[in-house]
């Protein structure tokens, strides 16, 4: 079985699905055993997710679109 | 030809403006800077519409816009860019589930990694992120906000897929060192001894 190591190493390509059905088999049946590897993999989730969810701070807000629109119209 | 050269603005700004919003949220997401990202939007978009014409396909654009703003963004930081991408053996071993369950920085609470993560609201996580070699932004952000995969990634960034997928590595390892350093440098944390 992979150790613990070589587990947390393929956990955001697991997540990814980019494993191979080889490396994800194995990976499987590690995580089938381990709860500290379990763990990780549902922090890893999270992590993930915190990344994604940064959008009212990069939200078009409207004086950008508007500016934006504008400079787009000009460029015509 | 005239009238290719007449609708020529008008296909190009229908092609582009359902992208504004993308842009500008992508744009942010790199430079971290909400001024500098409207700058790196115009200048994509003065960009785009120079290239238009050579463009094969004009019903998605998007691909090629983002390759554009990426490589606006390049251009912008490339000092920054080309500083080196290795990791230290530290940051390569640094791993923030275990760092957080060994210095328990919420000794009361049980669920303890939840609460290291919801210290990180939008402006933290934009802030945490411009920790990141730019490089490694870059390809963490395509990749987990956006979900292009690792092909598209090297063709938007003009890298070797085996490049993004180190880059990938690197950026996650650096990701999880800078949500830790973020959250102690502003105190969001009890201070510990940095063990490096």
């Amino acid at each position: 079985m992979i150790t613990c190591k070589e587990a947390v190493a393929r956990l955001w390509e697991y997540l990814d699905r980019n494993l191979g059905r080889v490396r994800e088999t194995e990976l499987d049946e590690h995580l089938g055993l381990c709860r500290h590897c379990c763990g990780e993999l549902e922090f890893a989730k999270q992590v993930r997710d915190l990344l994604r969810r940064p959008d009212r701070a990069s939200e078009l807000t409207p004086d950008v679109r508007s500016r934006l629109e504008t400079f787009l119209k000009e460029l015509g | 030809m005239q009238e290719v050269s007449l609708s020529r603005p008008i296909d190009f700004e229908n092609a582009v403006r359902p992208h504004l919003g993308y842009l500008y949220s992508l744009a942010v997401r790199l430079c971290g800077n909400r001024t500098i990202a409207e700058d790196l939007v115009q200048e994509t978009l003065l960009r785009a519409f120079r290239g238009f014409s050579r463009l094969r396909n004009r019903e998605r654009p998007r691909l090629w816009l983002t390759r554009i703003l990426t490589s606006c963004h390049y251009d912008r930081s490339r000092a920054e860019h080309e500083a080196n991408e290795t990791l230290s053996l530290d940051d390569a071993r640094f791993d923030l589930f275990d760092k957080i369950a060994e210095e328990d920085p919420f000794p009361y609470s049980d669920r303890v990694h939840l609460d290291f993560l919801e210290l990180f609201d939008d402006d933290k996580i934009i802030e945490a992120l411009r920790r990141l070699h730019p490089a490694h932004r870059t390809a963490l952000i395509l990749a987990y906000v956006y979900g292009y995969k690792a092909r598209e990634i090297a063709e938007i960034t003009g890298s070797a897929v085996g490049t993004v997928l180190a880059r990938l590595f690197r950026a996650r390892k650096q990701l999880e060192r800078a949500l830790w350093d973020y959250a102690q440098s502003k105190n969001l944390i009890p201070q510990t001894e940095v063990k490096r």
